[in-house]
């Protein structure tokens, strides 16, 4: 076990997830600010892989693709809103879920029907590909250092957004007394449909980045999107800060745990057994973290206490 | 009221029309597509007494129904190639008799339901619904990296295993065990409903601090619906998988927990026939939808959203009118 494999393994979990953080900080400010619950995240993540992935297929620009993927997120987000989650803010957890959950249904076999069941291809640009040379003589993948970076910019970027301009306090706002902010004038509509555009349009530039690594294809949103369920509830619903804690923790546990656990296991079991047990305890890990700390503090890491 | 119980009776008549007359005629699909039914109403019926007595929202239910599944499939895997399931520290052999598996299924399911209810419990709203989900997650995982019984692909079982007295490879004979099981369970679901407990939880519903000045444990009483709950998923679990003669890892994922709860809803929450209706008029809307277009699923997301948004309380409470409060 050399420390060049071990920093490797790291770089990859903060890229997982950082890349974990785009969904999940959209699913918590929708949930924070206005209280629904939302199954479909997952699938404008894959409209927005699409989109790259189209767009990319007639342009051959990368850049446009990206604008690409967080324009259709994001249109598709507001036609949804509009047309359907609007009328849900109001009714319970569980009408959220089912109306979500078919929104789903109709996404998938939509996009099915339009690209067909196989998947599409992404390239990354010759400018992003091949390895850098890190210090230390550490070879490592040049796009998912600019993942790295892109993600950690968006959440600086949000986290500025959320604290420093008007749209953020009203946001905030929002999240604590949606009547009291009615009341002053603000369009609280308005600000919904806004909110659920930003978090569509973060969740398209997921996809798109992410597609670029793995295959385009239909049912790519919903493992992302439950780990991203998995973070927010980790983090704290409602709070970006959880939500960046949340998925770093929940990448690097993913990433570190599937590598170190059948070697941890080998020390005192034998090769084969080590690999399978070993294996299938870091695939439940981050659902064995998710469940330590709900039993510790059932209201996640930064949480409103109830 | 009155008409809902007409109605109940009407459905469960039907539901055993349909095979009798495809039995007539000698049409052997249409009793595996009623078996299926029986079989998914029977999941959630075990969902509904959760989620709609208990106020449950399980988005993870998939975890019982392949706890059945797995039951039934490791005890006839083990009979079938006539190896103990375990020897230390006694021997326990693989089985292929339906009412020992059967009870195996709902024990195993229980003990799990109990240990997720413990745990999943302490929280209440989204992340109850995370939290299930999570656990579903958990044994999703598992099933796939557990090679013994089939990893990713699955236990197949070459023949349906026995149930005293009925050759069960005729369809229609399994089609009634599988209807008559449906039906007592449903009769237990309204003696429970009745009964100082199902009032109790209903309250603890409803009222939690209410129910608990007057001294009882709402905690406790959700705890025991949700075990209850789990129990009867697991049984359709191990009886899906004997419609199939196979298990796989599909069995726990979270589109199976949403599936089972489209069930409820789209029958009606709280109704003691709803779960019933609605696996009946999925498995319809799955046979003749899936015959017209490949992308079948579009009409059903369709339908699921129409209902949530404008048919509250479901199919059941659309001809039925409201009957009972649900919040």
């Amino acid at each position: 076990m050399s420390t060049i494999l071990i920093i490797e393994q790291i770089l990859n979990g903060l890229q997982s997830g950082i890349m974990l953080f785009l969904m999940a900080a959209g699913l918590t400010l929708i949930f924070g600010v206005m209280g629904l619950i939302n199954l479909a995240h997952g699938s404008l993540y894959m409209i927005g892989a699409f989109a790259a992935a189209s767009v990319a297929g007639l342009t051959g620009s990368f850049a446009l693709a990206l604008i690409a993927a967080m324009a259709a997120a994001a249109l598709a987000g507001v036609l949804v809103e509009i047309i359907v989650i609007r009328r849900l803010y109001a009714t319970d957890h569980l009408d959220q879920v089912l109306a979500t959950f078919a929104l789903i249904l109709i996404f998938s076999e939509g996009t099915r029907w339009a690209f067909g069941s196989f998947p599409l291809f992404l390239d990354i640009p010759n400018y992003l590909s091949g390895p850098v040379t890190l210090p230390g003589g550490i070879q490592y993948p040049l796009y998912r250092l600019v993942l790295i970076c892109v993600g950690l910019l968006v959440a600086i970027g949000l986290g500025l957004l959320i604290t420093r301009t008007r749209i953020g306090i009203q946001i905030r706002a929002g999240e604590n007394d949606r009547e009291m902010i009615a009341a002053l004038g603000v369009d609280i509509s308005k600000l919904y449909t806004l909110v659920f555009a930003l978090g569509a349009a973060l969740a398209g530039l997921a996809g798109a980045l992410v597609g670029a690594i793995q295959s385009v294809q239909v049912g790519m949103g919903e493992p992302v999107l439950i780990l991203a369920f998995v973070v927010i509830v980790i983090g704290g619903i409602g709070s970006i800060k959880g939500a960046l804690i949340g998925s770093l923790l929940v990448g690097l546990t993913d990433t570190l745990g599937g590598v170190f656990l059948p070697q941890l296991f080998k020390l005192f079991m034998e090769p084969s057994a080590a690999q399978t047990s070993g294996s299938a305890l870091a695939s439940m890990a981050i659902y064995v973290l998710m469940g330590a700390i709900l039993i510790w503090r059932p209201t996640g890491l930064f949480g409103a206490r109830a | 009221m009155m008409r809902e119980r007409y109605l109940n009776g009407l459905v469960l008549v039907l539901l055993f029309a349909v095979p009798l007359w495809a039995l007539i005629n000698d049409q052997p699909f249409t009793i595996t597509l009623a078996t299926r039914a029986a079989i998914f109403a029977l999941a959630a019926v075990g969902l509904n007494i959760a989620l709609g007595l208990g106020g449950l929202v399980s988005l993870g239910h998939a975890v019982f129904f392949g706890i059945g599944g797995y039951a039934m499939g490791i005890l006839a895997y083990h009979a079938q190639t006539y190896t103990p399931v375990m020897e230390i520290p006694f021997v326990i052999d693989g089985t292929k008799s339906m009412p020992v598996i059967w009870l195996v299924a709902m024990v195993t399911s229980g003990l799990a339901a109990l240990l997720i209810g413990l745990l999943s419990l302490r929280t209440t709203g989204v992340y109850f619904i995370m939290i299930t989900l999570a656990f579903g997650q958990m044994f999703y995982f598992f099933s796939i990296s557990w090679i013994a019984y089939g990893g990713e692909d699955g236990l197949s079982i070459y023949i349906r295993n026995d149930f005293p007295g009925l050759n069960t490879l005729v369809p229609i004979n399994f089609f009634a065990i599988c209807f008559t099981i449906l039906c007592l369970v449903l009769f237990i679901n309204g003696l429970v409903a009745r009964s100082p407990f199902g009032l109790a939880l209903n309250a603890a519903r409803q009222a939690p601090q209410r129910v608990q000045t007057v001294g009882l444990d709402p905690q406790r009483l959700k705890l025991a619906a949700f075990v209850l709950s789990g129990v009867i998923t697991g049984l359709a679990g191990a009886l899906f998988a004997d419609l199939n003669r196979f298990v796989s890892p599909t069995m726990f994922s979270w589109q199976t927990s949403g599936e089972i709860m489209i069930f409820v809803i789209l029958g009606g929450t709280a109704r003691l026939c709803g779960p019933v209706v609605g696996a009946v008029v999925f498995v319809m809307l799955e046979h003749a939808l899936g015959g017209l277009s490949e992308y079948w699923q579009i009409y059903l997301g369709a339908l699921l959203l129409l209902v949530v948004l404008f048919a509250r309380g479901g199919l059941v409470g659309l001809i039925a009118g409201r009957g009972v409060a649900h919040d």
